[in-house]
């Protein structure tokens, strides 16, 4: 039985590429397609119906027909254009960047529905949590907990004892946390401080609501987007190309 | 054929039928194209000041007295130029950033020509800066950020308004289009 030439789907447009003279690629991430790409026919030009409604960032309801390769865009409705977001250079990076992270971590065509909400989650919590950073750092956590790459954080994961409250080392490469006393004996790894492995451990549990009622240095902050930046990297074995910008920007806050 | 077939949106096809057509010109014409094309890398370059395509240092704009010293207009490429001189009611300089802010293909600022107009912006005497960047995310970013860096000179920042195309109909429009068509509405006089 073959599949239907046409169909419908809820969608946010997470990646696009110019393509020829006026069309582009787009990336969606959809409820129950997972990622897909197809390809937006003059949307770059302005008499395009569709192009405001295929933007970055933009949650749209979009229809599509099968192609040989690439499947067309034939329509999209805006649901969601977080206007919010796209009004604020802060906001608007933060959201590029988690999208940039979304699509780097998951591939075409599996479904993950848990996923595209935890998307829709993160975008709507950008505009009105007051503590960004927090916001970032919590979907990052759920993120790498979702794709199955949940760092261990209760034990040792060399002898597997119970962590004591010292400082105890992050070791990218065994996925989780080393003891002190085992830690010595190689691999790199990085200083987790105790009350950075209690906000870790709380993202972690992915209750939201304690969270956001935390009050963290300066210090403390940095500590752990050092940390969970490193474990993306080294994931992902490459660099996410917006941290570049949002390093940029810090720097002239 | 093969090497115009290299041109964008140029297809084998087209790429035949433009041979043919040349086949067919008289030789001066043949020429002349042929000299025009030879003369694009040989004598054009960007123009020092706005970084517009140019003929010589000075671009044919940055070059005319006639032309308001006191505004910029910032566009994202050569081409803006040329669609905003063609309707003919600006009469300022300008300035191509040769890009936009894009984090996500990893373009920064110092990809694209920020810093120059801020030299600009301190050597001149500017009363105006008309941000002509695309209404694109990548666009809109740009023009935010380039807002955030001229703000502590004290200099007026304006932005190209975003709205309606003409020509088009309401119903296709989307929300962040009308939302900032609403808000800029004039009143009729």
């Amino acid at each position: 039985m073959s599949e239907p030439r046409d169909y419908k789907t809820e969608a946010i447009v997470i990646k696009k590429t110019k393509l020829g003279e006026a069309d582009r690629i787009l990336t969606f991430y959809t409820p129950h397609l997972g990622k897909i790409q197809a390809v937006a026919k003059g949307v770059r030009q302005p008499k395009s119906k569709m192009s405001g409604h295929l933007e970055l960032l933009t949650y749209s309801m979009v229809s599509f027909v099968r192609g040989k390769n690439l499947a067309t865009v034939t329509g999209s409705q805006t649901i969601n254009g977080f206007i919010s977001l796209k009004n604020d250079l802060e906001l608007t990076s933060y959201a590029l960047y988690i999208i940039e992270l979304l699509n780097q971590f998951t591939g075409e065509g599996i479904e993950d529905y848990p996923l595209f909400r935890m998307l829709l989650d993160v975008l709507d919590k950008l505009s009105t949590e007051r503590n960004r950073e927090l916001v970032l750092r919590y979907f990052e956590v759920q993120l790498l907990d979702n794709l199955g790459y949940r760092p261990q954080l209760k034990q040792c994961v060399s002898c597997h004892t119970q962590l004591k409250p010292v400082t105890n080392q992050f070791c990218p490469s065994a996925g989780g946390i080393n003891c002190p006393s085992c830690a010595r004996n190689g691999n790199f790894s990085y200083p987790l401080s105790i009350n950075g492995l209690k906000i870790f451990r709380l993202l972690q549990d992915g209750n939201y609501n304690t969270i956001r009622r935390l009050k963290m240095t300066r210090e403390l902050s940095i500590e752990l987007e050092r940390l969970i930046r490193t474990y993306i990297k080294y994931l992902l074995e490459k660099d996410i190309k917006s941290l570049t910008w949002l390093e940029t920007l810090k720097r002239c806050a | 054929m093969h090497e115009l077939a290299k041109l964008p949106g140029i297809g084998p096809k087209s790429a035949q039928r433009l041979t043919y057509h040349l086949l067919r010109t008289q030789k001066e014409q043949v020429i002349s194209l042929a000299e025009a094309i030879m003369s694009l890398k040989n004598s054009t370059r960007l123009c020092s000041v706005c970084f517009n395509i140019a003929d010589s240092e000075f671009c044919p704009i940055c070059r005319n007295e006639k032309r308001d010293k006191g505004s910029i207009c910032v566009v994202e490429q050569p081409q803006d130029i040329l669609a905003l001189e063609h309707s003919g009611i600006y009469r300022g300089l300008y300035h191509v950033l040769h890009g936009a802010i894009s984090p996500t293909d990893g373009i920064g600022i110092n990809d694209i020509r920020i810093d120059e107009l801020l030299i600009r912006l301190k050597d001149e005497d500017i009363s105006e800066v008309i941000l002509a960047t695309n209404p694109t995310l990548e666009g809109e970013q740009t023009a935010m950020y380039i807002n955030k860096v001229i703000m502590p000179l004290g200099i007026k920042v304006t932005r190209l308004a975003r709205g309606l195309p003409f020509g088009t109909e309401l119903e296709y429009a989307d929300d962040v289009t009308l939302t900032r068509a609403l808000e800029g509405r004039q009143e009729l006089k």
